[in-house]
């Protein structure tokens, strides 16, 4: 499968608004997580939680969709030059060569959460402001996102909870490669809930403190939000050194709905496959931003799953301490961050981490580090055993 | 634009008066046969007891549709299989539950129902009751789960050389989300793909998107259920198959596009 470009891409998370800020904040092992409330929710924890998505307005046309996930799809699109560059595509390709393929975890369900609590207390109705198919319905961001962009080429969201937006990029490479389109939005948007707060909770799942990956006292999550875009195109438009989506790798792990393989199994054939898809040695890559969720059996079967690729000398974070757990936002955020990686020859030290568990083996950085990068793999592993891994280059390496 | 090219192996359906494709082919061919009788989903006896307790209505009616399309394929086959699930609204009974749940003035939640609100639940199940590690991916796309479907496992029987096996299920919610997303049926459809002509290929699908408006049913029932049903907007596909006579077809995506399929037996 041919190599894509990537070069526009943008995410907003708890670390800011666009690539400026979230470049800043991993020089600066900054976290975006606070000990905080929100919205009606009593549990001890720490959030990412994206600042001033109270305050943002849809377009005017599009004010059907308002709901917390799609004002943060919407505010992401407004970073970094994004929309005026799909623009620029569609210009070169037509605005139905070019398909929108978004990973959501919970879409827009906050809307009938909230809904839920103003049932009619006679007829038990939704309060008829309440517009399921724009706000709740899967593939809302889709839609939004298509719309405000101008696309007409083909659509929908992956919901494969934490994976959901990491496949989304398989699906660009495919169809690009069958040649039905020319150019994709790919990324992701997943927005704070009471589902996942209260649900990973039932689960006992989430931590009191911000989340500490592969650390030995590492005892959960800290959930986040965010969202990530990136345009990807065929490779003709490449230039040397420009970054390359270069390998996909996906598996499921056939174990457990909510536990990963113990042995890391399923991640590991999704490395593997990966690094296949691009024909990339194991030793070439040099850093892996890891899924990293910060519970204990997570990190084991992930470590696990990267030192039986890799062995234990290739550096490797979670940049989960500083996002949170953004979701089916995840693949999505952390491939914008490998792009950083890569653009800049920058390999983030993790946050929260404070001593790497000794039962763990890989190379986990703890302090920043600059090195020049050829090849980085970014791993997003989701409920269900959905395994995904991406391989970026730099084209020409 | 390219065309996709792929074969059709199996074909597994549920949905009131279509319980099971060899039942359900006579009537498609004849469509104004049909008779709407209750829907009666085949049991699901490959998973422990303990995992089959938690299944919801949504995830049996998915692997209940996998199974009656893939019937032929040995254990072995069934683990190699890489899979496309779309549903618009994953289980829906058991999100109207969590929803309940959440509005309470201190909410609870059963770990396991919030496991299963994954819209890649049924997915992860089959995966576990066919011990199949290959890539499964799960869509929503509102009314276009089918056609999109299609797409995505046609593109990836076409770049991966592999077969495919695809599912698109939907069951209604219960009030009061039903008032506001009226899903009118349960409807399960699953289509085995292959990318080359074997002994249990029914026909051949050619497959490009198009401006043109998707095609309706001359039978009121099954048009009204099409129209209803998200994954229903297969149901013109089914009637060629069952037909399996050499016909263009236009099924419902986007609108703009729609996805064309020149069907040959």
């Amino acid at each position: 499968m041919q190599s894509l470009l990537v070069n526009t891409y943008t995410t907003t998370t708890a670390l800011g608004l666009g690539v400026a800020a979230t470049l800043a904040a991993l020089r600066a092992q900054r976290s975006g997580l606070k000990g905080r409330s929100w919205e009606t929710v009593d549990i001890p924890t720490c959030l990412g939680e994206v600042d001033g998505l109270d305050a943002v307005e849809l377009p005017q046309d599009l004010r059907a969709y308002d709901c917390r996930n799609n004002r943060l799809a919407h505010l992401a699109l407004e970073q970094d030059h994004f929309l005026p560059a799909v623009q620029a595509a569609v210009q070169r390709y037509g605005a139905g060569r070019i398909g929108v393929f978004l990973g959501s975890s919970t879409s827009g369900i906050l809307s009938s959460e909230q809904a839920f609590r103003h049932r009619d207390p006679v007829t038990g109705a939704l309060p008829a402001s309440h517009s399921y198919q724009h706000t709740h319905s899967m593939f809302s961001v889709a839609d939004f996102v298509r719309r405000r962009a101008g696309l007409m080429g083909p659509a929908y969201v992956v919901s494969t909870a934490c994976s959901s937006s990491a496949k989304v990029f398989g699906i660009a490479q495919r169809m690009i490669h069958c040649g039905l389109i020319d150019a994709a939005v790919v990324g992701g948007v997943d927005s704070l809930c009471l589902t996942t707060l209260y649900g990973f909770n039932s689960l006992q799942l989430v931590s009191a403190q911000p989340c500490k990956p592969f650390d030995a006292q590492r005892n959960g999550i800290s959930i986040g939000e965010g969202a990530a875009f990136v345009l990807l195109e065929r490779l003709e438009q490449a230039k040397p050194g420009d970054i390359v989506l270069s390998g996909v790798g996906e598996s499921s792990d056939a174990h457990h709905m909510s536990a990963p393989h113990p042995q890391g199994l399923g991640a590991r054939m999704a490395m593997q496959a990966a690094l296949d898809a691009a024909g990339v040695l194991p030793q070439d890559v040099g850093y892996i931003n890891l899924h990293g969720t910060a519970t204990p059996s997570n990190d084991a079967a992930e470590d696990l799953g990267v030192t039986a690729v890799f062995g234990t000398d290739t550096p490797c974070s979670s940049t989960k301490g500083h996002t949170g757990h953004t979701l089916g936002a995840a693949g999505g955020v952390e491939a914008v961050i490998s792009a950083l990686a890569l653009r800049h020859g920058f390999l983030p030290g993790g946050v929260g981490t404070e001593t790497q568990d000794p039962r763990l083996q890989c190379h986990y950085l703890l302090a920043n580090r600059e090195q020049t990068l050829s090849h980085v793999l970014s791993n997003s592993f989701g409920f269900g055993g959905s395994n995904c891994s991406l391989l970026f280059s730099k084209h020409g390496t | 634009m390219s065309d996709l090219h792929v074969f059709v192996e199996g074909v597994g359906l549920y949905a009131p008066g279509l319980n099971g494709w060899q039942q359900s082919r006579p009537i498609l061919a004849e469509p104004a046969h049909y008779v709407c009788t209750p829907i009666a989903i085949a049991p699901i006896d490959s998973l422990p007891a303990a995992e089959r307790r938690r299944l919801g209505t949504t995830v049996k009616l998915a692997m209940a549709c996998c199974y009656d399309a893939a019937q032929h394929l040995t254990a072995d086959a069934l683990a190699q299989l890489p899979s496309v699930f779309a549903s618009s609204a994953g289980d829906s009974e058991n999100c109207h539950h969590l929803l309940d749940a959440l509005a309470a003035p201190e909410p609870s939640l059963s770990p396991t129902r919030f496991h299963n609100a994954v819209h890649n639940a049924a997915a992860g199940y089959w995966s576990i009751a066919t011990a199949c590690r290959q890539p499964s991916i799960s869509l929503g796309a509102f009314d276009a789960g089918f056609a999109a479907a299609l797409l995505e496992a046609a593109s990836q029987v076409a770049c991966s050389g592999q077969p495919n096996l695809l599912v698109v299920y939907d069951i209604p919610y219960p009030e009061p989300l039903h008032a506001l997303r009226k899903l009118a049926c349960a409807f399960g459809v699953a289509l085995l793909l292959s990318p080359r002509r074997s002994a249990n290929s029914l026909a051949s699908l050619t497959l490009a998107l198009t401006p043109d408006a998707a095609d309706t049913l001359p039978t009121p029932e099954l048009e009204s259920m099409r129209q209803q049903v998200p994954a229903a907007r297969a149901l013109p596909l089914l009637c060629a198959l069952a037909q399996a006579r050499t016909q263009r077809l236009v099924l419902d995506y986007l609108a703009g596009p729609n996805l064309a399929i020149e069907l040959a037996p």
